[in-house]
């Protein structure tokens, strides 16, 4: 063997979004500890602040800088690596690495590509190059014609015929893809994907066939294996990412299985990958006729998804073979007495559930296809398929109770079923209730027959539940077993046979019947297993662990979604490990497979179980442990301290009585007017007639949202009586059982964020983070700058008295958050939570203080001191920005309002706030490459404001479009500006020409306010910037600041610092 | 191929069981372990050997493999029946042999409403027409751990409606299992003298249909014998010594004559495969041991000696080749990384190897295919 390098780079993949989530988390921590274990030095560039892989420790040198072409060429140039490992970084991290080999930049700086080379990685990411390839061997793939032009695709699709499968190449999640009908069709999402990316493909349409994906690895003396199949519920056109997806296949024979297989590794040999990749089929359900869809050369979501299914550390192997390894020197590090060179023998069925947001947004379709639209996913494990599936349709968190017994409604059954929405499975439950056949659901979805029998299975033990003689009539232990070795939840049976959850849970222990816990253990039990990998069944007699005295549990986050996301995980990892350091044994509860808490080496044991109140009572029930923690896990943790509480469980830290003080809004107000604290006036309103005199008594605008919601759904700001009517006929259910809170909505204010610990409710460690963006952004979509910058030192010292009385009365130990606004040095609390937040790794990393350990060792009762020193004399300043992913989510309206709509987040560092904001803007894909900008300035109050602003950019060497109002004011203010027609006037020129054809190069639109309905001018002016990769600013504080900044830093020359150096 | 869709089972409750309640079945170990599940298939009781498979698809190939022969079979996957079963025509490649060879299926689930455009019935359904016997409702995990820790043991599935009567099994190893699966008579295949193509003679101990078929599809002729056949005589190209169910020592005759083969002074090429390769080895003077619970899967990892080559087998043996016990002119081929058994021997100059796994796959990973070309190209030269 060659000599190895000696410093390797690793490219993460910036902040989470829709396509590339949390799963390049896990992967790049894995590779880090990898090289780590092999005695090599890691560089990451990442400006996920919010990430494991980016906390002190896992890498040698971070960055927490952009992951683009210049910036990492810059970090070369710098550390001089001479490795580089670009497997690990999603389709952003791959891109990079091409784009940098392609021009020179790693030859010239002598660094090698590690694991697949780059010219592998073309031939798999250029469609014509892959064709060719596969061709060469007798493989076969989709006919397919790679375009460049709208002409070609449409000569392309004439030859192939319609319905025709675009596809764009070089994407994450299938970005630019559909299912194109007619020349239309294909005219319109041609267009959409060639504004993205170079090429598109067009393809023969398989719909209806099976799709299937085997994770490929080889090493680099060309032993090859498969690690893990998938088949997906959903057949072919539905991107799989937006599939419900089961491991190992299912429906598929050992000839079947095996011709893939085989496939898969003659492929991945003849392209020559090095590491790890995935293969994906489609299969004829009606013969042996398969097509290879596409083979990606990278860790993946798929990937994270067979490593969590398995047990096999897909990406710490990948590492390894990287670094030239062979797999058969590896250890299995889950039984520790084989190797890692086999395959993966499962003794369980594993079903992936995606999480969909898409009722967030205005204007988005609900339709599911080729296109990627989900924002996270859940894995569920169960010994039966039924047991699996519905455990993941209560993971997801979207208040379903698996699948069936939910409080859905179809307007039209049938029109559901053909043209799938993100409910299709709940619908073809409905299809079986109302008594429609296999047949019949099968013409209308496609979907296999064999799970459409198992879904069957589960709406006839429905019936049976329901069928018992007379309501409160007790099913006897045959029954229930059967309803629970299918996956029934204690309150599906309740709500079915109208006996009370508790009272089916006592039932059940009476009739012995009880879930047992298996391991994972990679090879179904052949060889003894060390694992800590756990899910519990009901299909089994025997538990394969004993309980172990001395344990922790820690709930974790479940899965990503908007709102909740990677620094939820990130808390719980810090969590487990504080404990681990303390002493204690550490159980995890989490079921989202794309996080490092599920990780085979972070816990003691880990249950990858539903994070309910049923479950975790089983758990906490077998494992007797010392406590819970409920505070690190986000809301979904934090909601069941009640009923844990209720139940004795020991809930280590604050107290569930004090956090229901914080999460009742009745309680909490008292509490703060004998406090002495002030907040925005608020009612809880349970008709719309007090809706409406409570709006007239305080003043328009109000906020209004329903009780109990995690980020903002259905929150949102009216400004008159009219929009209060239409909003709350529509958007809620307003009744004395379910009330809506509406309170005043103070504007023009600022929104500052404490983040705190505390023990025994004196405060310890503190960061005040402030908002760019005035209230009513919602804090998660906001930009955050710790510490402060703008802020009165009176406010600051406001804001201490208030966060102390707070918990000092709430008697809080361990994490919280307090939200305030304010306006002048008028201070009022608008939120408090008991429990970690999302800024706690930001306020970590930028303070180099851990909050989570502090935190931890609190609430387990450590002595620990306060930290003393604050926020406001830091040498740095870090800068938390939002990612969005309007892009993906077809006509949302990519506005920033009171209900959160990011899908991630990044956080830099600097000196000067200038150049931490620059940095991260840059993170979250700002460019700046063209100086010309069209401006929309909102209402006569917003345009005064923004002259400063067009002054600057002008001085900047900027020119400007507008349309016919800004156009005659900015004139008016002695600027020069192009008028443009509006996009609704389909007049030349037009804005969205303009926007379309490259003339524009960052697009500034303020909308008048945030709760915009029709489509109107400024939501085209701002979808068309959206999907024309245009730059867009919507808030006017963020562009002041951003043009600020420009002033006085270099975007293209910013500084290149690690963590370590500020 | 037609996008006919032959009948798929119409949803459970049509399903012919529905006729008659459920069967309360046990498998007895004879550690006296009992495991209480539903009867399907016959739902008659059934001994034999007690042993578990780890591969995730596969089942109509291993219950239809003679290897199993005397055995029960527990499957670690717990669905089974998924695809249904094809149609059961004569002489299809879709089955190693022509009738279900387990003594006894054991499983968590059985699935009857399969779906799958070759399945031509269930697997409950399969079983009956076969006369066998199935137990489901088993934790399947539980019992392979069993056999893992405790070795692999005699048992019996009983109908818990039956009387009871006391344990009592005999070993099937003790007897000869080859007999009962060999051929009675001489079969030939292929085109038989038409042109100079290779003649293989292949040696039945309960061969796999798949051998046959990598050898006809490489455009051999083949004649297949009886286990016991005199291969003093016979003019081949090649000699294929099959795979075969039980302990080898039991192939006396066998081993007798191809002991008598390796020290011919003009060699034919000679190639083993699982209870061939035991044979092999025996015939040579090694000596082979039972493991503890056998290597059934098709994830089982072996390396080349003297390579970085890996491959993924299919396996399903219950004996082993004694390494240390080879005679110095043959060398181990092949081992298992998983636990350094032998997974494969050859003469260090004369062709004759053979492989522990199973390099014709069905069930399992096709990896090994070039053990075929191997043998065939070597019988060429001849």
């Amino acid at each position: 063997m060659s000599k190895g390098p000696t410093k390797v780079l690793v490219l993460g993949s910036g902040g989470l979004r829709i396509g590339q989530a949390g799963e390049f988390d896990y992967s790049g921590s894995q590779a880090l500890k990898a090289l780590k274990a092999e005695g090599v030095q890691s560089v990451l560039i990442n400006p996920n602040i919010a990430t494991v892989q980016t906390t002190e420790g896992l890498a040698d040198k971070l960055y927490l800088l952009p992951v683009d072409a210049e910036t990492v060429e810059r970090v070369i140039e710098k550390e001089k690596p001479d490795g580089l490992l670009l497997g690990f970084g999603g389709q952003t991290g791959l891109n990079v690495g091409v784009e940098l080999a392609d021009a020179g930049v790693l030859e010239r700086l002598g660094v090698q590509v590690l694991g697949t080379p780059v010219d592998v990685i073309k031939d798999t990411e250029d469609r014509e190059r892959f064709v060719q390839r596969l061709d060469e061997i007798g493989v076969k793939t989709a006919r397919s014609r790679a375009c460049a032009t709208l002409a070609d695709a449409q000569t392309a699709a004439e030859a192939i015929g319609f319905p025709v499968m675009l596809r764009s190449a070089y994407s994450l999640g299938g970005l630019g893809s559909g299912v194109a009908h007619t020349p239309d069709e294909l005219e319109a999402i041609v267009r959409r994907a060639l504004a993205q990316t170079p090429q598109v493909l067009v393809e023969e349409y398989l719909f209806g066939w099976k799709e299937v994906e085997y994770e490929v690895v080889r090493d680099s003396f060309d032993n090859c294996i498969t690690v893990c199949n998938m088949e997906n519920l959903d057949p072919m056109g539905i991107h799989t990412g937006e599939s419900i997806v089961v491991a190992p296949s299912q429906t598929l024979s050992n000839t079947d299985y095996h011709l893939l297989r085989e496939i898969a590794v003659r492929t991945i040999r003849h392209l020559g990958i090095v590491g790890e990749c995935n293969i994906q089929f489609a299969l004829d359900p009606h013969s042996s006729e398969y097509r290879v869809i596409e083979v990606n050369a990278r860790l993946s979501r798929s990937s994270a998804l067979a490593s969590k299914a398995t047990g096999y550390p897909l990406a710490a192997v990948a590492t390894h073979l990287a670094l030239g390894r062979s797999l058969a020197s590896l250890p299995n590090p889950v039984t520790s007495s084989t190797v890692a060179f086999f395959e993966p023998a499962l003794d369980y069925v594993v079903v992936k559930v995606p999480r969909w947001d898409l009722e967030r947004f205005r204007g988005v379709s609900m339709r599911i296809g080729s296109q990627m639209m989900s924002v996270g996913e859940v894995m569920a494990i169960g010994r039966t398929f039924e047991e699996a599936l519905q455990k993941a349709l209560r993971m997801i968190g979207t208040g379903m109770h698996g699948l069936v017994l939910n409080r859905l409604q179809f307007d039209d059954l049938r029109e559901e079923l053909a043209q799938p929405t993100h409910r299709r499975v709940f619908a073809v439950a409905e299809a079986f209730a109302q008594g429609m056949t296999v047949d019949q659901i099968h013409d209308l979805t496609q979907i296999d027959r064999w799970f459409l029998h198992r879904l069957a299975s589960i709406v006839d033990v429905m019936r049976s539940l329901k069928g018992l003689p007379g309501p409160g009539q007790e099913p006897d232990a045959h029954l229930l077993r059967q309803a629970k070795v299918l996956g029934f939840s204690d309150f599906q049976i309740g709500k079915a046979t109208g006996l009370h959850m508790d009272r089916v849970r006592d039932l059940r222990k009476e009739l012995a019947v009880l879930p047992v816990i298996k391991q994972i253990d990679t090879l179904a039990a052949e060889y003894p297993a060390v694992t800590n990998y756990l899910f519990m069944t009901y299909q089994g007699t025997t538990s394969d662990v004993e309980p172990r005295a001395g344990a922790v549990m820690v709930l974790g986050g479940g899965p990503y979604r908007i709102g909740s996301s990677v620094e939820f995980d990130w808390c719980c990892v810090n969590a487990v490990q504080t404990a681990r350091d303390v002493g204690y044994r550490t159980i995890m509860v989490n079921c989202n497979p794309e996080t490092v808490s599920t990780d085979y080496d972070t816990c003691d044991r880990l249950y990858f179980e539903e994070l309910t109140y049923e479950r975790v009572m089983d758990i906490y029930e077998f494992e007797l442990p010392e406590g819970v923690i409920v505070s690190m896990g986000g809301q979904v943790a934090n909601n069941l301290a009640p009923r844990l509480d209720k139940q004795n469980v020991r809930i280590l830290g604050t107290s569930a009585e004090d956090i229901d003080r914080a999460e009742d809004r009745n309680k909490f107000s008292s509490l703060l007017d004998k406090l002495g604290i002030d907040q925005p006036a608020w009612t809880e309103a349970r008709s719309m007639a007090e809706a409406e005199d409570f709006a007239a008594r305080v003043g328009y605008p109000v906020m209004i949202r329903p009780s109990y919601v995690l980020s903002g759904a259905a929150m949102a700001v009216v400004f008159d009586p009219s929009t209060l009517g239409s909003y709350l006929s529509r958007a809620t259910d307003v009744n004395p059982a379910s009330p809506v809170v509406i309170s005043r909505f103070i504007e023009n204010a600022k929104e500052v964020e404490f983040d705190g610990v505390a023990r025994q409710g004196e405060i310890l460690l503190y960061a005040i983070g402030e908002h760019v963006e005035n209230a009513g952004v919602h804090s998660g979509d906001a930009t955050v700058v710790i510490p402060p910058q703008r802020l009165y030192v009176e406010t600051t010292r406001r804001i201490k008295q208030a966060a102390w009385k707070i918990a000092r009365e709430l008697n809080i130990t361990g994490p919280f958050n307090i939200q305030f606004i304010a306006q002048e040095n008028r201070l009022k609390v608008i939120e408090c939570n008991l429990r970690a937040s999302r800024t706690f790794p930001f306020a970590s990393k930028v303070l180099k203080r851990n909050f989570i350990d502090l935190a931890t060792r609190a609430l387990l009762g450590e002595e620990v001191a306060r930290i003393e020193g604050s926020t406001l004399d830091l040498e740095r300043v870090g800068v938390k920005a939002a990612q969005f992913s309007f892009s993906r989510l077809k006509g949302a309206d990519p506005t920033m309002g009171v209900a959160m709509a990011s899908t991630g987040e990044v956080g830099c560092l600097g000196f000067e706030m200038e150049e931490a904001l620059l940095s991260a803007l840059r993170s979250v894909g700002l460019r700046l490459d063209k100086k010309t900008a069209l401006v929309s300035t909102g209402p006569p109050e917003t345009k005064a404001a923004f002259l400063p602003v067009v002054m600057k950019l002008q001085k900047m060497g900027y020119s400007f479009f507008a349309t016919s109002g800004t156009a005659r004011f900015l004139r008016s203010n002695g600027i020069e500006v192009e008028t443009l027609r509006w996009p609704l006037e389909e007049a030349a020129p037009n804005c969205i020409d303009y926007i379309r054809s490259g003339k524009i190069g960052l697009v500034i639109n303020i909308p008048k306010n945030n709760e915009e309905e029709e489509l109107s001018n400024d939501y085209l002016i701002r979808r068309g910037a959206v999907d024309h990769e245009v730059p867009l600013l919507t808030n006017l504080r963020l562009t002041e600041r951003l043009v600020e900044a420009l002033e006085v830093a270099d975007f293209d020359n910013l500084p290149i610092l690690e963590w370590s150096e500020y | 191929m037609s996008g006919k869709l032959p009948d798929v089972l119409e949803r459970s409750e049509e399903s012919p069981c529905q006729d008659e309640k459920p069967a309360a079945g046990v498998l007895e170990l004879e550690d006296g372990t009992r495991f209480a599940g539903t009867l399907f298939g016959n739902r008659q009781g059934a001994d034999g050997e007690v042993v578990f498979n780890t591969g995730m698809v596969g089942y109509v190939e291993s219950l239809t493999d003679p290897s199993y022969r005397g055995q029960i079979l527990s499957l670690t996957y717990p669905l089974v029946g998924n695809y249904g079963v094809p149609q059961m025509t004569e002489g299809s490649l879709r089955f190693e042999s022509g009738s279900i060879q387990v003594r006894g299926l054991v499983v968590a689930d059985c699935i009857d409403a399969y779906g799958h455009w070759e399945a031509g019935s269930s697997l409950d359904q399969w079983l009956r027409e076969q006369d066998v016997v199935g137990l489901k409702g088993i934790d399947t995990r539980e019992l392979t751990k069993i056999l893992r820790s405790r070795g692999t043991m005699l048992g019996r599935i009983v109908n818990a409606a039956s009387a009871k009567s006391p344990f009592s099994v005999s070993d099937p190893n003790a007897s000869d299992l080859v007999r009962a699966v060999t051929v009675p008579k001489i079969v030939e295949h292929g085109s038989q003298g038409a042109g100079a193509r290779t003649h293989i003679l292949l040696v039945d101990c309960g061969c796999k249909r798949s051998i046959l078929r990598e050898l006809l599809d490489r455009d051999c002729d083949v004649t297949v014998v009886p286990y016991d056949h005199d291969l003093a005589s016979v003019e081949c190209d090649g000699i294929l010594l099959s795979n075969g169910p039980g302990d080898p020592v039991q192939c006396q005759s066998t081993i007798a004559n191809v002991a008598a083969l390796l020290s011919r002074a003009k060699p034919v090429p000679i190639a083993g495969i699982c209870l061939g390769c035991q044979i092999m080895a025996l015939a040579a003077g090694a000596q082979t041991y039972k493991l503890p619970f056998g290597h059934r899967g098709q994830n089982q990892p072996v390396a080349q000696q003297g390579t970085e080559s890996c491959r993924i087998t299919s396996q399903n043996h219950g004996y082993a080749v004694r390494a240390d016990s080879l005679p110095s002119d043959w060398d181990v081929w092949f081992t298992n990384l998983n636990d350094g058994t032998v997974e494969g021997i050859r003469h260090s100059n004369q062709p004759y190897f053979a492989v522990q796994f199973h390099p014709e796959a069905a069930p399992g990973p096709t990896d090994s295919r070039d053990f075929f070309d191997e043998f065939v190209e070597a019988s060429r030269r001849e």
